[in-house]
């Protein structure tokens, strides 16, 4: 006995739920994919370094480019926290500890998150678009019909160039954001020269900051360049579905350099 | 582009990412002058440490000589337990005075030694006998005020 109102709530619930399950399955179905596919890049890698033209090549466009903006936007960063550490450290008169501040916020933390966002930004997005407009264009496709393997051929090289060009550029980050520092600290505000530097390095440690904020960075490569070639290599071949891709490989890249900022910070400096 | 061109501009990446880590190593870090060449231990019991924390610097007259290694609990003499490896190149008087300092009044606490005038040296492993726990603020606070409390009845 069920009115005909009720049979049609009854049924729009039902296929709530059904759109729910499908949209987790596919949401799941698409992790082990990416899994999949990670697992596949590294097989492939050894095949794509025997030309290692490629991934040279690679290194260019996404290492070499980034260059610039990675370089420029370091030393505004040092800058600003030169003069915005200053202005607190001075009030209680410890501006001398400002080479401390700004050295241990870019090594351990600024240096490899900035320099990862920036080149998710600039090197991941591209990468996606690249390999994503490949597809569309089916040449891709075309390799697989001429027995060339398009992982080993297009994806590993792209990802390789970007886990090797990660720490080097976060390493460049932190060094132009400690000479901004020091631009501003000791060049303009007039920061004593020997305490700035003497106090930073009794502070920051080999060990301890550096080659934690270099395996971060490692890390971070690894993850939005993984990001970067599955958006693309896994694309809807469509101009919509290249754009979405896009936008999709710098939100999540965002997202996940920031949660495994997390995590790391978490187990690296838990006892500082 | 050809690949001679493209091989130049990634050496150049490379060597400029290298040299960033380099910066960082040298200039930012202490990699170059954190670690002394040669260095022996000594040890040093006090009756409290205050915060000294471990990879504190010891200083006499001032200068870096070198670094605390270990601090820990001794449960037979309810003391504290501070092992400093000190640079080869300095020898203390075996009559040496171990201090607790503060670097400032809010600063960073360290060892301070106190060379005496003894003709024999330290040797390895040796133990400081002549220590000088940390000042702690709040017991000096509370000695004035215990002071001035039996000071004030006499003066009326």
């Amino acid at each position: 006995m069920s009115n005909p109102s009720n049979e049609g709530r009854r049924s729009s619930l039902l296929s709530a739920i059904t759109g729910l399950g499908h949209r987790v399955n596919e949401a799941l179905q698409r992790l082990g994919f990416a899994a999949r596919f990670f697992v596949m890049v590294l097989l492939y890698s050894g095949q794509s370094f025997r030309r290692l033209h490629l991934t040279i090549r690679e290194l260019y466009f996404s290492g070499f480019q980034s260059l610039l903006i990675i370089v420029v936007s370091g030393l505004f960063i040092g800058m600003v926290l030169g003069m915005q550490g200053y202005e607190t450290l001075q009030r209680y008169g410890s501006a001398e500890a400002l080479g401390v501040l700004v050295a241990l916020s870019l090594v351990r933390e600024l240096g490899p998150v900035v320099a990862a966002l920036l080149f998710a930004s600039r090197a991941g997005s591209s990468i996606t678009a690249e390999i994503g407009l490949m597809k569309a264009t089916e040449q891709l496709t075309a390799m697989d019909m001429m027995a060339v393997n398009p992982i080993a051929r297009v994806v590993a090289p792209r990802f390789w160039g970007g886990v090797i060009s990660m720490p080097l550029l976060a390493a460049l980050f932190s060094a132009a954001g400690v000479f901004g520092g020091y631009l501003i600290g000791v060049v303009f505000i007039g920061v004593d020269e020997g305490a700035f530097w003497s106090q930073m390095q009794a502070s920051v440690d080999f060990r301890y900051d550096i080659c934690s904020g270099i395996i971060k960075s490692f890390v971070f490569g690894v993850a939005v360049s993984l990001i970067a070639v599955f958006e693309g290599y896994d694309a809807v071949p469509t101009a919509e579905g290249v754009s979405s891709s896009i936008k999709s490989t710098v939100v999540q890249s965002a997202l996940a350099i920031l949660a495994l900022d997390f995590v790391l910070t978490s187990f690296m400096f838990r006892e500082a | 582009m050809s690949r001679k061109l493209l091989d130049l501009w990634v050496g150049i990446f490379v060597a400029l990412g290298l040299a960033g880590v380099l910066f960082l190593a040298l200039k930012v870090g202490n990699l170059a002058s954190g670690n002394f060449a040669e260095t022996y231990q000594l040890t040093a019991n006090f009756a409290n440490i205050g915060g000294l924390k471990v990879r504190a610097p010891v200083k006499s007259a001032g200068v870096v000589v070198g670094r605390v290694v270990d601090i820990h609990f001794d449960p037979q003499a309810y003391e504290a337990v501070v092992s400093v490896s000190i640079d080869g190149r300095y020898k203390f008087p075996k009559d040496t005075f171990a201090l607790i300092l503060t670097a400032g009044l809010l600063g960073e606490q360290y060892v301070g030694l106190d060379p005496g005038g003894d003709e024999k040296m330290l040797a390895a492993n040796d133990v400081i006998t002549k220590t000088q726990s940390a000042v702690v603020l709040e017991s000096l606070i509370s000695q004035f005020m215990f002071n001035k409390a039996s000071e004030s009845p006499s003066e009326q």
